[in-house]
């Protein structure tokens, strides 16, 4: 089949579907693959770069004919008619958001597979463009915000001057919120973050952020999305955005709930708490934004010198890194779809990551897919394993007992026996006393060649064996006991020797 | 001075060289000096006893004698040097049974060649002696064969569940007790062998009821047994070298089974008395998701690309032979500036320091080689670790899971690195029997097949 990789109309859209690297991939996949003059141009691509990966160039006409489109937006009305019957689509939808697009997609006999309806499952996370461009997003919202704040992030003691570190706020930690906190950490400054869900306070931490809890009831989220919280909670937060606004010198937020519109997060006020040269990316701005006066696309100044940037193409502003990943992206899909690796898509429903991305199957809308579980985790409170009966541990006075029982066994037998027991006692103890204290710091590397010796000089009961086969030739069973004897002192001398020559070997190839 | 007094001072000597012996081999630098005077310890022994043997018994007893040193010499010789780094764990434990079957057969004897004492009490303690000598010697003897063919994978090493199986243990004991006083009271050879039978499978019974990941334990614990087993034999014969020898290893023994137990969070008194850690985990019917492969050929560029390298290695890659790839791969990602380190766990393999010896033998540097206290907080800041034939000794569940049967165990914390790879043969599960969500993480990845046919593939895409 062949896969043709389109031209983004939208404008503004820097990036393309396919890279020359993923061309390489999808021809190792059996496709043939045709891509669209200047298509990569915006991502640094030259039509050269497609042709040297195998692909060929062709006009816009053609290109769409293909089998298997790729592309990165949406298609516009215009666009979908220029599709040919049977074809698939692959791109951007947002099925839930866009409702008469699903239609107008449906009255073509095509397939049109969503990359953003990828579910949040572990196995499905290679192709999850939702989580690839947020993680470019998150870095350039860091990126954006530093060029216009006007000082360092990091914290520096110069000749000139002391450098207090900037302070910045991440609202939502999710992929996105995430790049950003390690982004910003990377670079020095000190970074907070706030979430609903209290579970992602270890990611926050492993990139070096603060984790600041909402102190009310927490929720888990069963999807792997943040969903809209209880009153309760967004009161205590809001106080928290209050209290964080006027200590910060950066905000990012990037609170999104899927399907809805953002939640606002920083109100006007808090804005206008902020100091001067302060600065916000709001993340949210395409979907209604997290902050009050934030204007989607564009960057603005409030009055009290907050800048308040509301791009909606933050992950476009890397388009060579966005176009790479996206691709690859694409490529992972198409690997699950091509299980022959023969260029021919089978989309099997029985597998819940193709359920959920068809939202067009041969004219038939499928959207809204059966709601899928990501996490086994709140199986409601799975009903608590039988806690195993921990055994009790065994008290103080039980112990010192049992020990001073042992020690008065030990001197009454002591006190008793004739010669030479107690001698042979008190040979013993000390013995064992060494044994302990001279092994005690032993180097765990030298634990098998330390038993090998000990079981070469364990071997010493030859001597034992050694003295009884020495018995008086005319004692009784004197024939028995050299023949037990014999056998005895063969043994211990395949230890004594065996022990001490394997000992050697081990040792002799420890090096530095 | 006759060749009585010299003999008595020669083991005095003796005893010294080897308390030295096991201190010098605490440590790497002297640890061959250790060896040496170890070997001194044992020749001056020898050479001693041969005196006192040549001095006092007729000609067919020191032919008899030289002949059996030489014939056990040899074979010990030839094994030595013939056996796999890989096949320590079985001949280590081969050695304990000869030690337990000699002083089984040293008892024997004693209770053989005796001439009645003056004392009755003497007489008393004599038999005791006997007893206890043979018992602790049986007891080792069958113990140290079952682990030997558990090791050698010649019977199944499930552990085995009889009904009621600490009743059968601590049977046995009162069996034997019964036995002691008996025999105390009317010496017969009758007695003698129902004892060596009664420990001869008491000993059976408990090794075959611990499960194979629970195989170092044993070892170092029948280690310990041997040493014993001599110092009841030096009561026997009142012979001071054979307490001290016999103390030493039995103590030092002990004392390494319980750095084990401590790293494996189980009870020593449980290990000592056999069949231990077995309680039932809950049903295994959770859905842990599912698992994601690598290719080597991918995981040659993630190494490639990688900053820091740790590789946890467990039995697997001494079953696969591993260690010379494994040991290649790491010289060559050395050479590319990438930082390389081992991560052992203390119970990885089958005998403690397992690991060690293997990685010893393809010639990794021992400084690169840590230990899990302390490698664990460096995880976190590692790009990429190879899990390497290991399974349970890197378990989340231990940690996060109360209900495990491994719950409470140290492991290493793997999963705190950016990316992991596990090669494994397939999804079956470890020794312990227990899941290992760690498959399932988000970061991890699963390379299957032989591990060091994979890894060879590795170098080869580098």
């Amino acid at each position: 089949m062949s896969i043709g990789v389109v031209t983004e109309s939208s404008p503004g859209e820097t990036r393309v579907a396919a890279t020359p690297e993923t061309v390489g991939k999808l021809i190792g996949l059996g496709y043939t693959v045709s891509v669209e003059s200047g298509a990569g141009e915006k991502s640094s691509f030259t039509d050269q770069s497609y042709v040297d990966a195998g692909a060929t160039i062709g006009a816009t006409a053609d290109v769409w004919q293909s089998n298997i489109v790729f592309k990165v937006n949406a298609p516009s009305t215009s666009e979908i008619a220029l599709l040919a019957d049977g074809a698939t689509l692959i791109s951007l939808i947002s099925p839930a958001l866009n409702p008469d697009l699903v239609t107008a997609l449906s009255q073509r006999p095509i397939t049109v597979l969503a990359m953003d309806a990828v579910p949040r499952i572990s196995r499905a996370q290679s192709m999850d463009v939702l989580s690839s461009m947020a993680n470019i997003a998150g870095y350039r919202a860091i990126v954006e915000a530093a060029n216009v704040f006007g000082r360092f992030f990091t914290g520096q003691i110069t000749a000139a001057g002391k450098v207090p570190p900037a302070k910045v706020l991440v609202a939502g930690v999710g992929v996105a919120g995430l790049a950003a906190i390690g982004t910003a950490n990377s670079m020095g400054a000190i970074v907070r973050a706030t979430d609903p869900r209290a579970e992602v306070a270890d990611q926050v931490a492993s990139l070096g952020g603060q984790y600041i809890p909402v102190d009310v009831e927490t929720e888990q989220s069963t999807d792997g999305y943040a969903k809209a919280t209880s009153e309760a909670y967004d009161r205590r937060a809001a106080e928290i955005y209050s209290e964080q606004a006027a200590d910060v010198d950066i905000i990012i937020t990037t609170a999104l709930i899927p399907g809805r519109a953002a939640p606002v997060l920083i109100t006007a006020a808090d804005v206008a708490s902020m100091k001067s040269g302060s600065v916000i990316v709001d993340m949210a701005a395409s979907n209604g934004g997290n902050v009050v006066g934030s204007v989607a696309g564009q960057a603005v100044v409030t009055p009290n010198g907050v800048t308040i940037i509301g791009y909606t193409d933050l992950a476009g502003r890397l388009p060579t890194q966005a176009s790479q990943l996206y691709g690859t992206n694409l490529v992972n899909l198409m690997k699950l779809l091509t299980p022959g690796k023969d260029g021919q898509v089978v989309l099997d429903f029985e597998d819940v990551v193709q359920r959920t991305i068809t939202v067009v199957k041969d004219g038939e809308t499928m959207w809204p897919p059966p709601p899928v579980q990501v996490s086994a985790a709140p199986a409601a409170a799975a009903a608590p394993v039988a806690a195993p009966v921990a055994k009790a541990p065994m008290p103080a006075a039980t112990k010192l007992a049992i020990l001073a029982g042992g020690i008065l066994a030990f001197f009454l037998v002591n006190a008793f026996a004739p010669e030479p027991l107690p001698e042979h006692f008190t040979v013993l103890m000390l013995a064992i006393v060494i044994g302990y204290y001279v092994i005690g710091k032993v180097h765990h590397a030298l634990h098998t060649p330390l038993m090998s010796v000990t079981n070469a000089i364990s071997g010493i009961i030859v001597v034992g064996a050694m003295l009884q086969i020495g018995i008086d030739g005319d004692a009784d069973n004197a024939g028995v006991i050299r023949a037990l004897a014999f056998v005895a002192i063969l043994l211990a001398s395949i230890n004594v020797f065996g022990g001490f020559a394997v000992t050697r070997r081990m040792l002799s190839m420890f090096s530095k | 001075m006759d060749s009585q007094s010299i003999a008595t001072a020669a083991y005095i000597v003796a005893s010294l060289l080897f308390i030295l012996s096991l201190a010098g081999l605490s440590k790497h630098e002297s640890a061959s000096q250790g060896v040496l005077f170890g070997i001194s310890g044992m020749t001056i022994a020898l050479v001693a006893t041969f005196v006192l043997v040549a001095d006092l018994a007729d000609g067919t007893a020191v032919v008899l004698l030289v002949v059996a040193v030489a014939i056990g010499a040899s074979i010990g010789l030839w094994r030595a040097r013939v056996v796999e780094m890989t096949g320590m764990p079985e001949l280590i434990a081969l050695l304990h049974s000869f030690v337990g079957l000699a002083a089984v057969l040293v008892g024997w004897n004693g209770y053989l060649e005796h001439k009645p004492f003056a004392l009755d009490s003497l007489e008393n303690i004599h038999n005791a002696e006997v007893f206890v000598g043979v018992f602790i010697g049986a007891v080792t003897f069958t113990g140290s064969i079952v682990a030997y063919l558990k090791l050698s994978a010649r019977i199944k090493s499930n552990p085995l569940m009889l009904p009621g199986k600490n009743f059968i243990n601590i049977g046995a004991l009162a069996l034997f007790v019964a036995l002691t006083i008996w025999f105390v009271a009317s010496p017969s050879l009758a007695l003698l062998i129902a004892v060596t039978i009664v420990a001869l499978a008491l000993g059976w019974h408990l090794v075959a009821s611990i499960g194979g990941g629970d195989m170092p334990v044993v070892v170092s614990m029948l280690n310990s047994y041997s040493g014993w087993a001599a110092a009841a034999s030096g009561f026997l014969l009142d012979n001071n070298a054979l307490i001290v020898t016999g103390a030493l290893v039995g103590s030092s023994g002990a004392y390494l089974s319980y750095i084990m137990c401590q790293a494996m969070n189980r009870s020593f008194i449980s290990v000592i008395a056999g069949g231990f850690g077995i309680e039932a985990g809950p049903a295994e019917d959770k859905d842990y998701g599912e698992h994601r492969e690598i290719t080597a050929a991918d995981t040659a560029e993630l190494l490639k690309e990688a900053s820091s390298v740790i590789i946890t290695p467990g039995y697997g890659m001494a079953v696969a032979q591993a260690q010379y790839p494994v040991a290649d791969l790491v010289r060559k990602l050395r050479d590319r500036g990438i930082d390389v380190k081992f991560g052992i766990h203390p119970v990885a393999g089958r005998l403690p320091g397992h690991m060690n010896v293997l990685l010893a033998e393809a010639k990794v540097p021992y400084d690169i080689v840590l230990e899990m206290d302390e490698i664990n907080d460096d995880f976190a800041n590692t790009s990429v670790v190879l899990v390497i034939g290991a399974n349970d000794t890197v378990n989340p569940a231990a940690m996060d899971d109360p209900t495990s049967p491994i719950a409470g165990m140290p492991v290493l914390r793997v999963w705190e690195a950016h990316d992991v790879i596990i090669f494994k043969r397939s999804m079956a599960t470890g020794y312990a029997g227990v899941q290992n969500p760690l498959f399932f993480k988000e970061n991890s990845q699963m390379l299957f097949g032989d591990a060091k046919d994979r890894v060879e593939d590795i170098l080869r895409a580098l």
